[in-house]
């Protein structure tokens, strides 16, 4: 599979990051078995490689929950009471940033800024952001996440 | 009101107005309208965030708004009028245009924004899309190149370079190969313009491109998007696909035997990578590495080859300086501050949004008379002006007219023009210890004063805050602003004392704990 991603983007001038992107989108992670497997196809260093995942902080190593929570920590969504939030969703998830619950349902990250600065605080699940966000609305939300409805799905 | 032909009902589809409900409201409304001949159409926010979703309907006196709405108000919204425009439910803002807050802005760059379906090709002509193009193709490169140097056109991502030389500079060296990159990386905090302008009009950035890649001789582009922003990745890669289908991109681009194509490259979290020249270590695959200058990336960019590296900002604002001609844009501003900023409200104001207007407008009334005065109704107390390396601005300077000099004579910046308010609660030491903070996090670690200069800043700043030492803190923490900003090799190291000694400067007493 990680060497058919690499041969299908391989003729990218500059091909590692769509590499990363797309093995972490397809596998949630990019896996340890994968670097040589991408250092081979695009001719690159195995140390190049690692340099490289290790460098940005989206690419992730080791598995992740089923939903990745971010929280913005950044400077609007501080004024708007990003902190508090913070503490309330470590304290609510029982979990520092990096961190999996045991059932592997959510990874707590943060991140700076995601463009929703009017709406502050922010917060991003999967591909979806979250505006206007309260202690309340955060508690919904990850009940939400964790309902047996959305399982079934 | 079944029956009526072709009502139209706007519901913003942009990340912003999404993340506030509008994706619900435009199913409840969808539902609502089922055997009805009015339909939803997913346009853009206009900016009026604290308003959305901001429901519009299509009269013949213009468009009326309704917001912020919420799923459970459409069926009373419907039997009230929505769909005459009628005024009586308490949710009616009268005619959109008309509300001061969009009313007394010079939308230039942002005319279409809100105004069109993003994704409709047709509409974006319609209202003066692709004239500039046009009128490109009738010019020479050097041409081009006057037109964008008369506009006064500086650049929008932060550091205010002349677009019209650097495009000189790309257009004057020989090469095989040259390249267009937009830098989409937005990542200062407190900014949204640049997301706003993909989301709500993306093909004025992607023509913005082609007429940047006819004016230098470049016809291949790369758009290095944030993956912070995955709307706005999936509304450009639809408006690629449709400017290719009408061949606005491609081979022969409507028969004028001149090629451009945009490939769409994503970012991996590193704010460094909004750095030029780390944007473009990121584009050829490797860590984001701040590159010595010179060479410039004019001169040796992308790949070795001459390169524009240019913001959102600029490139959509060269859009509007082709289509309505150079004097219409160099008309408006201040001094040598031309045109006009997509400023963008955030933090703790009552009216977050965004506000473009003409260079010379003062921070007070951005901040009253757009923002509203501070959402918790506590005095406001400091605002920090142009991302996460600008200073925190106290109230006695907030008359500053918006003018990159003006902003520099008070040791700011205005950079992207993201303004952030904070109320009287904020504790400034906090704001300077994460300040160095964010730098420590983001360094690219070249450098020694940014890289091992910030983590020491963050224990530095802590000490003065627990009384250890204090004096001789306070010192040391002067002292390693000023190496960090001599000796850094990027505005990175090199701007972070700027929220720093603001902080100190201004806001001395929260350093000061008992
Ligand atoms: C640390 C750092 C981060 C930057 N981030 C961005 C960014 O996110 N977006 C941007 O357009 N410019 C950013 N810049 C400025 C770019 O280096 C460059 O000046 C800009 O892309 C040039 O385009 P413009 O002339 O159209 O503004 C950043 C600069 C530095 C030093
Ligand atoms: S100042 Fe910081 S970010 Fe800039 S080159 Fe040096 S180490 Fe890298
Ligand atoms: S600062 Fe949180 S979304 Fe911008």
């Amino acid at each position: 599979m990680v060497a058919d991603i690499v041969a299908s983007l391989k003729h990218k001038p500059g091909a590692l990051l769509p590499v990363l992107h797309e093995i972490q989108r397809q596998f949630g992670h990019v896996p340890e078995e994968a670097v040589e497997l991408i250092a081979r196809g695009l001719d690159l260093p195995i140390a190049e490689v690692h340099g490289v995942i290790s460098f940005y902080h989206y690419f992730s190593t080791s598995p992740r929950g089923r939903h990745v929570v971010e929280i913005c920590r950044a400077e609007s969504c501080q004024a708007m009471g990003g902190r508090e939030l913070e503490l309330f969703a470590k304290q609510k998830l029982g979990l520092n940033y990096s961190e999996t619950t045991a059932d592997q349902q959510i990874t707590l990250e943060f991140v700076h800024c995601l463009g929703n600065c009017a709406c502050s605080p922010s917060v991003r699940v999967g591909t979806q952001i979250y505006g206007r966000m309260s202690s309340e609305r955060f508690e919904a939300l990850i009940d939400e996440l964790g309902a047996p409805a959305l399982e079934a799905r | 009101m079944a029956g009526d032909p072709q009502i139209k009902i706007y519901v913003p589809r942009d990340s912003g107005a999404v993340s506030v409900g509008a994706e619900d409201v435009a199913l409840a409304m969808d539902r609502a309208l089922a055997d009805t001949n009015a339909t939803v159409v997913r346009n853009g926010s206009r900016g009026l965030y604290w308003l959305e979703p901001l429901v519009e309907v299509e009269t013949d006196r213009g468009r009326v708004a309704y917001g912020p709405v919420t799923p459970g108000d459409v069926a009373g919204l419907l039997e009230q009028g929505l769909l005459q425009g009628a005024p009586t439910h308490s949710l009616c803002l009268g005619l959109t245009d008309q509300i001061p807050y969009l009313k007394n802005q010079q939308r230039l760059t942002f005319a279409r924004a809100g105004v069109i379906d993003p994704l409709n090709l047709e509409e974006y002509c319609e209202v003066g899309g692709y004239r500039g193009l046009r009128r490109a193709l009738t010019m020479t490169g050097q041409e081009l190149v006057e037109e964008v140097k008369n506009s006064g056109l500086r650049g929008r991502g932060g550091a205010a370079f002349p677009t019209g030389i650097k495009w000189q500079t790309v257009l004057n060296t020989p090469a095989r190969q040259k390249y267009i990159v937009c830098n989409a990386d937005e990542g200062d905090s407190g900014s949204f313009a640049d997301r706003l302008q993909m989301e709500a009009d993306p093909l004025a950035l992607i023509e913005g491109m082609t007429i940047a890649g006819l004016a230098v001789g470049a016809d291949q582009g790369y758009i290095y998007l944030r993956e912070e922003y995955p709307t706005a990745l999936e509304i450009l890669e639809a408006a690629l696909s449709l400017a290719r289908e009408k061949n606005y991109l491609g081979g022969n681009i409507l028969g004028s035997g001149k090629s451009f194509d945009v490939e769409l490259r994503i970012g991996a979290r590193a704010y460094i990578c909004g750095e030029e020249t780390a944007l473009l270590e990121s584009l050829e695959g490797r860590r984001g590495m701040v590159r010595p200058k010179p060479p410039l990336p004019a001169m040796a960019g992308l790949f070795g080859q001459p390169t524009v590296v240019n913001n959102v900002l600029s490139l959509s604002s060269v859009t509007f300086i082709l289509a309505e001609g150079a004097q219409a844009y160099q008309v408006v501003g201040m001094g040598r501050s031309r045109g006009t900023m997509p400023f963008q409200l955030a933090g703790n104001l009552k009216h977050p949004g965004l506000v473009e207007l003409a260079f010379g407008v003062t921070l007070r009334e951005l901040l009253y008379e757009y923002g509203g005065g501070s959402n918790t109704g506590l005095p406001l107390r400091a605002v920090q002006v142009g991302g996460p390396l600008g200073a925190y601005i106290p109230e006695s300077q907030w008359d500053v007219p918006m003018d990159y000099e003006a902003m520099a004579e008070l040791r700011a910046v205005l950079g992207h023009g993201g303004i952030v308010a904070f109320d009287e609660r904020v504790d400034m030491s906090e704001q300077a210890r994460f300040a160095m903070a964010f730098c420590a996090d983001e360094s690219c670690g070249k450098c020694t004063p940014c890289r091992i200069g910030s983590t020491r800043g963050v224990e530095v700043i802590d000490h003065i805050c627990s009384n250890r030492d204090r004096e001789a803190n306070v010192k040391l923490l002067e002292d390693l602003c000023e190496t960090m900003g001599k000796a850094s090799l990027c505005a990175m190291g090199g701007m972070t004392p700027i929220p720093v000694r603001s902080a100190l400067r201004h806001f001395p007493e929260d350093f000061q704990k008992s």
